[in-house]
């Protein structure tokens, strides 16, 4: 199951890859991160194909994509 | 089992980068740092840091690097690379760094066609101080110093690069490039690569200039300011190749540059 | 051994320089320094180094900053105004322990001033011309052997406590020629060992990094303190002064590089006149010979400062007398050059007891 893996430390929740992500797989988490962020996070996770889209536009490097 | 298809790259350290939510910053240096892995020159590099936001740069790339006084990038790299051919030597800068204080140095460095490469953030603000015009602020925009708007008459026309250095004979290979949307980080990732490549065949000097998004001091989200890329930047300033090697079979057979949008 | 050879001061530092191991040198265009420049361009090449007119003296300096952060020796030169130009770049080195070694033949300042020989850049050499507390190790040579000399010791300096060492000339020793033999053998830089300080590209687990600032608080100011240890070292190790009949003198004439040599054919020419005179010349402008001062100030009533310039070294002086002795300069800036007549008559003056203008 393609998913991808978000450190939740170097998210600052900027957004970026919520529209870049083709199947709409990201949102915002509703919890702060211990750095004070709505970090990104799954919210379709079963939609996820693995393509690597977020993670090409993240400005932290902090997603990890699994397939 | 699932397997990784994308992780963090070992060409950056491990410390979480202190850029603004959103800023193009923390791309391109995933872009530099994955394009001198992949060329297996990690222990040959030598990153040079402005001053600018990226002045912590030294912090981020897993790399030697120094860091230089306030525009003077391409002169340290053409101090490095002189006495040491042979590493792959890049200068990091921003607008305000390359194109202001440093233009003497952007210039004469591509004059000499330096074998060294630059990696040039362009975002149309000075960021570090808080947002005022840099030399390639658009007409029109707002800044903590032309806070009416950046006009001619005060504040002149903002500075092309890549077309300005496409009408000496030095650089060997100029293109601009953005990072605003996936696909134009992989084209931006291209660019880097090629001139790092160029750069190690010891053709000479090579710059990527890269529209990136400035959030704070464009005071908007960084949704919105992506979008500013597309709708205020890339008109300004056309995406493209300025100068490529003729004999490269990447090269598309000599024409004028992109021509800009009438 | 070596042989005696005539030499121009401009190309004597520039070959000692050379012969010390300088494989790097980045200058620009200023009168009365051109020759250094001029000889680099084709020395240089002839030893493997490189030679690089740039844009500007900032860039210049900046090139310094680069290729002496891989270990390379490197050298820059200039003439007053370019050396302004410079420090901001030569506070990086500083900053860093970058050894850089560079030249300042000095001009008739403020501004453009002239061309011709002048010491007004005594405060910028010594007090640090660009931000910062930082400190610069200054030589003042005084005939065109030592402008072949110093380079070498300069770079032994500069590397030992990685610091920037500087040669403090003026238009007369860059213009005039003199018999030269160089005290050293010249050294390939190839016996060095790169400093494990310098960049190289490595490993990532020993990454090297060079640079001159520190945000995190009380940071800077403990790098301030570690400079400050070095500086200290160096204040106590590395002055080095010349000194001549003090034992008897009634008055010390003292001066340096050019303004030296006056105080030193005066000296004679009094003494021939029964004049108690004693000479005193600094060789080190930074770290100040104290000391020196310190010691006659207990046992000699008069000292007279010649100088190319308002008076600047005479503050150092006066720093070291604490006090002690009457002080009287001889100024003659901006070009102009102190005959030996006009200083013999008035140290003449001064020892008849004619009260002239004294310091303040």
């Amino acid at each position: 199951m393609p998913k991808i893996d978000v450190d939740t430390i170097r998210c600052k929740g900027c957004e970026l890859c919520i529209p870049a992500c083709p199947k709409k797989v990201i949102g915002l988490s509703k919890t702060f991160s211990a750095t004070g962020y709505y970090p990104a996070m799954m919210v379709n996770p079963e939609d996820c194909n693995g393509c690597r889209l977020c993670a090409f536009v993240c400005p932290d490097v902090s997603i990890t994509v699994y397939k | 089992m699932e397997k990784v298809v994308f992780e963090r790259t070992k060409g950056l350290t491990d410390i979480p980068m202190r850029y603004c939510p959103g800023c193009g910053h923390g791309v391109v240096h995933r872009l530099v740092a994955e394009c001198f892995m992949e060329l297996g020159v990690q222990e040959k590099t030598i990153g040079i840091g402005p001053v600018g936001c990226s002045v912590f740069a030294d912090e981020y790339f897993n790399v030697d690097m120094i860091q230089g006084a306030h525009g003077r990038g391409p002169a340290i790299a053409t101090g490095i690379k002189r006495c040491l051919p042979d590493r792959l030597v890049f200068s990091y800068q921003g607008d305000g760094d390359l194109a202001s204080i440093g233009a003497a140095e952007m210039l004469h460095s591509a004059m000499r066609s330096e074998n060294i490469t630059i990696i040039f953030i362009n975002n149309a603000i000075y960021g570090m101080t808080g947002g005022q015009m840099a030399p390639t602020t658009l007409l029109g925009m707002k800044s903590t110093t032309s806070p009416s708007g950046r006009t001619v008459a005060a504040n002149g026309y903002p500075i092309r690069v890549c077309e300005l250095l496409s009408a000496m004979e030095g650089p060997i290979y100029l293109e601009r490039v953005s990072v605003d949307k996936p696909a134009a980080v992989v084209k931006a990732k291209k660019a880097i690569k090629r001139a790092f490549e160029y750069q190690l065949e010891g053709r000479g000097f090579t710059l990527v200039e890269i529209l990136s998004q400035c959030p704070t001091d464009w005071h908007m989200t960084p949704l919105q300011a992506i979008e500013k890329i597309r709708k205020d930047l890339i008109p300004y300033y056309p995406l493209g190749i300025y100068r490529e090697p003729q004999d490269d079979k990447r090269a598309k057979p000599k024409k004028v540059a992109v021509e800009k949008e009438s | 051994m070596a042989e005696r050879t005539l030499m121009k001061g401009n190309e004597a530092v520039a070959e000692g320089a050379v012969r010390a191991g300088c494989r790097f040198f980045a200058g620009y265009p200023i009168t009365p320094q051109n020759e250094i420049p001029e000889y680099m361009s084709w020395r240089l090449p002839e030893e493997g180094g490189t030679f690089i007119q740039a844009e500007s003296e900032v860039a210049a300096i900046n090139m310094l900053f680069g290729a002496s952060s891989v270990g390379t020796r490197v050298m820059t030169s200039s003439s007053s105004p370019g050396i302004s130009l410079k420090q901001e770049g030569i506070s990086y080195c500083a900053t860093a322990e970058l050894p850089i070694f560079y030249t300042n033949v000095v001009r008739g300042g403020p501004g453009l001033g002239n061309i011709a020989p002048s010491q007004g850049d005594y405060f910028q050499a010594t007090r640090g011309g660009g931000h910062g507390d930082y400190r610069v190790i200054v030589f003042a040579p005084k005939t065109v052997e030592e402008m072949a000399n110093f380079p070498r010791i300069c770079y032994e300096l500069a590397f030992k406590y990685r610091i920037p060492t500087m040669v403090l000339a003026d238009g007369i020793l860059g213009q005039m020629m003199e018999p030269v033999t160089f005290d050293f053998d010249p050294i390939d830089p190839s016996v060095f060992k790169t400093p494990d300080w310098a960049l190289r590209g490595s490993k990532p687990e020993e990454r090297r990094v060079i640079k001159s600032y520190d945000l995190r608080p009380g940071k800077m100011e403990q790098w301030n303190f570690r400079l400050e240890k070095k500086y200290d070292e160096i204040r106590e190790k590395e002055p080095r002064y010349e000194a001549v009949n003090i034992d008897d003198a009634d008055i010390i004439l003292t001066g340096y590089g050019t303004a030296a040599r006056v105080c030193e054919s005066v000296m004679a020419l009094g003494r021939k006149d029964g004049l108690k005179i004693g000479y005193v010349r600094p060789i080190t402008l930074w770290p100040f010979p104290k000391s020196i001062f310190k010691e006659l100030g207990e046992k000699v009533e008069k000292f007279f400062v010649v100088e190319m310039s308002l008076g600047q070294y005479i503050e150092d002086v006066k720093l070291s007398l604490n006090g002690k002795s009457e002080i009287y300069l001889h100024k003659r800036p901006a070009g102009g050059i102190p005959t030996g007549e006009e200083v013999l008559e008035l140290t003449r003056k001064i020892l008849s007891g004619d009260k002239l203008k004294l310091v303040a």
